[in-house]
Parts: structure tokens; sequence; C-alpha cells
């Protein structure tokens, strides 16, 4: 219909396409796709807003994102629509304001479609910690979508949006866009706002966008990074389209780590990755092995981590001011106690007791204490390569969409399909997932281009190069 | 018995600094409005919000930590307090542990023996403060939180404190100091100030602490000191009878003056604290602290000393005078229209500050202009007007603040110190009461008051006392 959003709006301009009955279609197919469970609500009043951005579009005065349907992770606040972050304790919550990132969507007439479906509070791999069932992946519904972004990446995947905004804790954007077959983006810590992002783990979270084509997925980009005075932790950073003109990227250098392919590696992952890597090398491009020796250690260094901000960040859904609450209980700690038991699905109860072990005294320096140690040393690694290479290239996740159910008793392989991925985040990297072809399952398979912080343009110019001129998608 | 044990104190003070904006939302701090007014999602902890800190706090943590002498550091972390209860909205209390924003101060204090010791000051930190829970009725509590993320600074000293008594006399200064530094209410009942104590004690002369415990509530400083007084005793009598002393926090009751132990579970705590991962560390320039040491006002203990110095004060109305920033400007500016530095402090102490005490004003907002303070004072030294009559124009100029010469002038209050006119007036007194200057010339000399007595009622009290006393000892002792 469209390939991207510029010609959706060159569409809705010359009447070929008329954006409340298209937005109504898109409506239709959410409500018959549901058995995919991407979203976990509809905004209100959405053919609404598609008709006066239409009208906008007409009159020529209109943002930069007019008419783009955008579905939101449900971890991410949009005033008064629910914002359940896929939890029993949060289901009948309407938050007061609007994130940053859905302002600044909105200040550009996009149009948001939807809260989707996420693990709950973002803890996941899979989609299957989600309070109100797991999302199916459309290529194949036996097989999960990812997480924790799953929703997002499934409503890109399917065509039930133009595109969506995830978070990315560990992978939570990169490894659900492999797994569907799309785009996705996890920015550099700090370029865009964290106001209205409900907390897993805020030194790691980042939210991004999932698009089909480069094109919108810098469009988002451009309008939800940038200074946040309510985010102190925000870089004043942004990333323009502009920047993309004057960058020659068949110049840069492409690295990509040895510690990648040990065991646990797919074979047609691998297989794939390194055919696109003979492609790269005879187009001319300068590639090499490069080396993350402290690699192995990251998803330790993560888990202990990320625990442990996340078991500060849930002590506020305590049934005292908001979300559910236990009524039966007649004490104040047992109002605690039974309000989180009942609220709180299995994976967050197992992180929340997780991080508040590496936290307590007489254990914080040998866990917490040394894991930040461990991410200072992954970060160096990074810094190491980037003195000499522009971007690091590798697998995103070691397998391809796995079974439902297959994982679900297995956190510790359940964290494994992380692999690839959480370092950016340990680093505060930005790391790209590009659809590079199928198992032979017809799974989609994904590559990750990571960069030095504030580099999105060298991904994206990068990935423009592959897209076009490679063929890959 | 004991006198062979001595205290060793340590005192937490939270002070509330007086900024208008919340430390990390822009929520007001005003004490006193509607429960639950001051809240926005921020400081209510709800999901997605995020904390930016209040540069006024930092401005006002950098004051304290200079007037207390203490090393501001450069690079100063926020950290996360991880406890539940109801008036804290988000789990946590963000709050500094490692890398507090002063260490290493110090607040002199005057012992027992007149000698200046100085207390020191371990650490200042930056937190926000808690909400409030309102119990009503049975079973029901509510939740004011419009406390929460009001900011305070908490101020901890060294274990330096050797008796309740100097336990009172820090506080007096620190909230002295506060007070000059304009950065808080120190208002012990709205809680703008809260001290909590630590207390433990050893055989004078040993270094061997017996078990600390902790004292919490209280609510003004002689409660901290009375408290402290129960404590020391309890100790020292549980060691005595050979028992030992628990570790534990107790509960200060004022109007039973007795401490009780707190319940086991509300303080077995521990607090996992971590660097709070929504905030930046606090970066703080040496530029930014030259610029802040020079908006500094003159500090109580400087002032103090040039107050004895330059107007030759005693330490006792020194002290008094130093009380209030005003209340020192005020005396200076009335030592600008006059030298008699004795006698204006004694104005101050005596009738100012008893004015304001009786109609419960503060001296920013007393009748008398310092100048018009002044003249009045030079009016009584170069005999223009007596003692007695400067007190009478004294009182008209709490209601106009007129030049007290004017006022002297317009109602006629001059000192009579013309001779003749007061030789005649004596005469005839004289003359009019015959058996009472009998009695004075048969050595009853106490009748000579009665005499001055009527001449000042005679004159309105405007007759020269020493001129007064002088000729009716003369007249007196000639007459037959
Ligand atoms: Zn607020």
């Amino acid at each position: 219909m469209y390939k991207n959003h510029s010609e959706k709006v060159q569409k809705i301009i010359s009447g070929i396409l008329d954006l409340k009955e298209h937005t109504k279609d898109l409506l239709s197919s959410i409500e018959k796709n549901s058995d995919l469970n991407a979203f976990n609500s509809i905004s209100k009043d959405v053919v609404e807003k598609a008709a006066s951005v239409a009208e906008k579009i007409k009159s020529g005065k209109h943002g930069k994102l007019a008419g783009m349907t955008v579905a939101v992770k449900d971890v991410i606040s949009v005033k008064n629509e629910p914002l359940t972050c896929s939890s029993e304790i949060l289901k009948n919550f309407k938050p007061l304001y609007d994130a940053t990132v859905v302002e600044k969507l909105l200040e550009e007439d996009a149009i948001i479609i939807g809260k989707t479906n996420c693990d709950e509070f973002a803890m996941g791999s899979s989609n299957e910690n989600s309070a109100f069932g797991p999302v199916l992946n459309p290529v194949n519904k036996n097989r999960v979508p990812g997480g924790s972004s799953g929703g997002s990446a499934v409503a890109v995947a399917a065509g039930l949006c133009d595109a969506s905004l995830g978070t990315d804790t560990g992978g939570s954007i990169r490894q659900p866009a492999a797994f569907v077959g799309i785009y996705g983006l996890k920015p550099t810590y700090g370029l865009v706002s964290r106001f209205g992002l409900t907390a897993y783990a805020s030194s790691f979270d980042s939210i991004g966008p999932f698009a089909n084509n480069l094109d919108d997925l810098s469009a988002i980009l451009e309008v939800i990074s940038g200074e946040d005075k309510k985010d102190s932790t925000s870089s004043g950073k942004k990333f323009t389209r502009e920047s993309l003109e004057n960058l020659d990227a068949s110049k840069l250098k492409i690295g990509y780590p040895k510690e990648f392919f040990g065991k646990g590696i797919q074979s047609e992952v691998k297989e794939n990755f390194l055919k696109v890597i003979q492609k790269l090398k005879s187009a001319g491009i300068e590639i090499s092995e490069v080396s993350l020796p402290h690699n192995e250690y990251s998803i330790a260094a993560y888990y202990i981590l990320t625990t442990a901000e996340a078991s500060s960040n849930l002590a506020r859904y305590d049934g005292v001011r908001y979300g559910v609450r236990d009524l039966n209980s007649t004490e104040l700690k047992e109002m605690y106690e039974q309000t989180r038991s009942i609220g709180f699905g299995k994976e967050v109860k197992r992180r929340i007791m997780l991080g508040t072990y590496v936290l307590s005294s007489g254990y914080y320096d040998a866990y917490y204490k040394k894991a930040q140690k461990v991410r200072r040393l992954i970060k160096n690694d990074f810094d190491n390569v980037f003195d000499n290479f522009d971007l690091i290239l590798s697998p995103t996740t070691p397998t391809t969409a796995f079974k439902l159910g297959e994982k679900t008793n297995d956190p510790l392989q359940m964290y494994l399909a992380d692999v690839y991925t959480t370092s950016a985040n340990l680093a505060g990297i930005p790391g790209l997932n590009i659809p590079i072809g199928f198992d032979n399952d017809n799974l989609p398979i994904g590559m990750q281009l990571m960069s030095n912080q504030f580099c999105e343009d060298k991904i994206i110019s990068f990935a423009k190069i592959l897209e076009n001129e490679m063929n890959l998608s | 018995m004991h006198e062979i044990y001595e205290p060793v104190i340590g005192l937490e003070v939270h002070a509330q600094l007086s900024t208008k904006t919340k430390i990390f939302c822009a929520c007001s701090t005003k004490f006193g409005n509607p429960p639950n007014t001051n809240v926005c999602p921020v400081c209510l902890g709800h999901p997605g919000v995020l904390p930016v800190l209040n540069k006024k706090v930092v401005e006002y943590s950098i004051k304290m930590g200079l007037a207390v002498d203490a090393k501001i550091n450069s690079h100063s972390v926020f950290a996360r307090k991880n406890y539940f209860y109801p008036d804290l909205p988000k789990g946590y209390q963000i709050s500094q542990f490692e890398l507090p924003i002063c260490e290493n101060g110090k607040i002199d204090i005057t012992s027992q023996d007149g000698s200046i010791k100085s207390i020191g000051i371990k650490r200042i930190h930056m937190e926000e403060d808690a909400g409030k829970l309102i119990h009503e009725r049975d079973n029901e509590t509510f939740i004011d939180a419009n406390r929460c993320g009001v900011p305070l600074i908490e101020i901890v000293t060294e274990p330096d404190l050797r008796s309740p008594k100097e336990a009172y006399d820090y506080l007096t200064n620190l909230k002295l100091i506060l007070t000059y530094l304009d950065i808080c209410d120190v208002n012990m009942e709205e809680g703008s100030l809260r001290c909590d104590a630590n207390i433990s004690i050893r055989k004078k002369g040993d270094k061997k602490l017996y078990t600390r415990t902790e004292i919490k509530n209280l609510n003004s400083f002689r409660n901290v000191e009375k408290a402290l007084e129960f404590e020391f005793n309890r100790q020292i009598d549980l060691i005595e009878n050979g028992e030992d002393i628990v570790q534990q926090t107790l509960l200060w009751n004022a109007d039973l003056n007795e401490a009780t132990p707190m319940r086991g579970k509300e303080e077995a705590h521990d607090y996992r604290y971590f660097p709070e991962p929504d905030l930046v560390p606090a970066k703080i320039s040496n530029d930014r602290i030259d610029e802040i040491e020079k908006s500094l006002p003159e500090l109580p203990s400087l002032k103090f000393e040039r107050f004895i110095k330059n107007y030759s004060l005693s330490k006792y109305d020194a002290e008094i005078l130093i009380s209030s920033i005003e209340l020192a400007d005020y005396f200076e500016k009335v030592c600008k229209t006059t030298n008699e530095f004795k006698s204006a402090s004694n104005w101050m102490i005596s009738e100012v500050l008893k004015y304001l005490n009786e109609h419960k004003l503060d001296i920013t907002q007393f009748p008398i202009s310092p100048e018009h303070l002044g003249k009045l004072i030079n009016l009584i030294k170069d005999g223009t007007i007596s003692g007695k009559i400067g007190k009478d124009v004294f009182e008209f100029m709490f209601n106009s603040d007129e030049d007290p010469e004017k006022i002297v002038n317009e109602k006629g209050l001059l000192q009579i110190s013309d001779l003749s006119e007061l030789e005649v007036m004596i005469d005839s007194i004289i003359a009019k009461h015959p058996k009472d200057a009998e009695d004075y010339r048969n050595g009853n000399k106490k009748v000579i008051g009665f005499f001055v007595g009527q001449v000042m009622r005679e004159t309105n009290g405007k007759a020269n006392p020493q001129l007064v006393n002088k000729l009716l000892t003369e007249k007196l002792s000639r007459s037959i």
C-alpha cells in the first residue's frame, strides 16, 4: 500500500489514501488478529484523531509524523490510557500524564493507536510473562515473538500499525525484532528521554522504535530523541536525519566479535551471518574480526545489576496509593505481602528477590559492586574496539524464535537468549536489529549493528547500504 | 556513683530546607496546606516519573557546609534507601550514602568552664522527606503526601558531645547558624527541625564504650537534654546492676518524661543502599563554592567575637544581641547614632526585647527606628532629659516613631537644671513640710526621698535628679 511514511503522506495528499478509512481498516485488522494478542488496549478516539490529522495534512500544516499509526509498549505512559505494564498489579491504572516520547509523537501528529502487550514490567525474552497471556509470532504462531517488547514487534510485523515504540533493557527491542523479522533500534542510553517509561532497570532502560523500513525508523528517532529537562540522565544530544546525508557509510570500518560464535549458536544463524560478512567483504567494505573479551560475563553482570535496580523500582507497587490492593488483609505488612504476592507474576518476583539479595548488607560488595566493575570492563572492551572501528556487527540472537513454552521452566536458558544484546545496555551504546534472512523453518534471522555512543547515524547509514544494495531484507 | 561515668553522645539533625519548591519536583513546600494538595506524579511516585534535582537545595547545603567549615565534595552522589512504609511513595527515599555533599566540619560550643569546644560534623547530606500518616478513629489511617519530597539536610555529628547540656548547646548554635543562613525555618513543632540522639556510656578515662542506644521523637531542645539525662542514668543503672544494655531505638515520651523501646520489628532494617540511577552525581565547581562563600552572612560565632571587641559588651549581652541577624543589625544601627554602646545594649535587652515579647513581635516589626533609639540614648546621656523621662519618651515613640528631640520639645519634657528655679521650688517645699525637715536634721536621712518625690511631682519628673539631691542635702542641713 505504501513503502514508508513519506509515501503514505503523499498518498493522503493526493487523495489515494483516506486516512480515516485506512485507520478504521487498521482497527478491524487488529480485531481480526486478536489471537496474536499484540495489544493490551486500543486508544480512545483513534478514528476521530485520524480524521483531524487528515485535515491537518490537507491544510499543509502537519507534523513530521502526521498520520503515522504508532503502537506504544504498555510500560510507557499515555495520558488517560491504561498503563498496565502487562501486570495484574496495575491492571486498573491510568496515568495522569504523557511520557515525553508520547508528547513528542503527538506534537508531530502521529496517531497513538494503542498499548502493546509485553513481558510483565518488561522482564522477559519471550513475551510469555504477561499477565494477559503470551503474544504469538505472526511468522509462525507456535513460536514466541521474543520479548519483552513482543507486542510492539508483532504489531509492526503483522501490519497492525506503521511503527511502534518498545523498550530495551537487555535486548527487549532487538531480540523480538529479530524473531519477527523487522528493524528495531535500541538507542544510546540518554539519547531518548525515559520520562514516562515505567522503570525496570533505570541505568539500562532505553526507549526505541520498531519499523519495517529505515526511513520510518529514523524519522521516529529524530522526533523522540533530544534533551528532556524532566530526565536527569538525558544527554541533551539529538539524532537528526540530516546527519545521515554527510556520511559515506561505505568507508566505515566494521568489526565482528569472535566471542559471539561459541557454543549455543544455531548453525543457520551463524551461516547466514557469515554470508553477510562475505558479501560485505566482496563489496569492498573493510571488515575484520575483533575481540570483546569480557562479553562472557555480560549476562551475569546484567542480571545482578538490573535485578538490583528492579527490586527498588518495583517497591512502589505496594497497594497503598494506586493499582491493585489485597482487601482481605487486616494488617499493613500482610497487605504488602498479599498485594505483591497476588499482583506480581513469577518472573517479576524472581527478579525482585534476586535484586533484593544482591543489595543486602554483606552481599553488596560481592555482587553489586563487582558487577559494576564488570560493567566498566565491558564498556572498556567496546571503547577499545571503537578506537579502531566504527561499527560492530554480530548476530542479534543465538537462535531464531523458539517454541512457546519451550524455555518457560528454564530461566537460565531463557536468559541466554539475550547473550548478544545485554552488553550494549551494559555499555550504554546503541544497537539495531536488521533482518538478514530465514532459517530452514522459515523463521527470521537478525543481525545486530552496534556503534559507539551517539553514533546512530553510522548505524543507520550502514544499514541503508545493506537494505538498498545488499538486498538482504 | 554516677560521677565515674561519662556519656558519649552523637546527634543527627534533620533540617527542612526553606526552598519554595520540593527537592525533585516543582510542588510547593508550603506548610499547612490541605492534605495532598502539594503533590504531583513525581512526588507521589507514579510509574515512569523521574526526579530532577532542585539547584537551590544544593546551594543551601553548600552554605551549611561552608558555615561549619566542612569540606564540600566536588562530586556528590545520591543513593536510594530502600524500605516499605505507607508514607514513602516510591518504597525508597532518595538520600545520600557514600559521597555526601559535605564532610568533616565543626560547630563550636562553650564548655562549662568557659573554654571553646569543637563538635565535629561528620557529614551533611541531602535527602527528601517522607509524607505524614494521620491516624484517625479506630482503624483508619490517612496519608498526607504534602511533605513527600520536601528537601532535608541531615547533619550528623561525631560522637563528641559529653553531656546532655553540651547537646543542648550544640543544638542552640546549630539552630542559630541555620537561622543566619536563612535556609531553614527551625520550627520543631512544625517539624522543620528534628533531632535523633545516640548515646553510650563509659567509665571516665576508659576508651571502652558500652552498648549504644538511639533516642527518637525528640520535639524540643529541652526534650533532647532531658531524654539524654534519662538515658544516661538508665544506662548507668543497668551497668551498676550488672545488667546488659540492649542495642535499640527508644522513643521519648515528653508527657511521662521517659524513653520506651520502639517495637523490634520496626527497627530491623537493611536499607540496601545503592547509587540512585535516575540522578547524575551533583558536580560542584570551586567557582561555585567561592561564589556561595561570598554570599554568606557574617556567622554568629564571628559576630559574637566582634560585638565583644567592638562594643565592649559582656559575653552575656553579646549572646543575646546576636540571637538573630535582624536584632544584631538593629543594635549596630543604634550604635551608629550613639557611642553609648553599653547603654544601647541595656536598652535593647531590657526595654526593646521586653516590648517585643509582650507584643509577640520580632525586631523587624518593632515600631521605633534604631536612629531614634540612638538619639534617645544621647538625650539621656547629655542630660537633656532624665532616664525616667527617657522611658516616657520611649513609650511615646511606640505609637508614633518620631524624633525623640521633637517629642521632648513639644511635650516640654526638657530636664530642669535651672538652679534658681529649682532653689525657689525646694525652699517652698521645705517650708511646707517643717516636721519632715526637722526629722532629717535629727538624723533620719531617709526622709530626703520624700522631698525628692515632692520635687519630681511638682516638675512632672523633669528635674535633674542629681541637682535636686545636691540642693536638698544642702538646704535641709542648713535651714531652721
Ligand atoms: Zn511533586
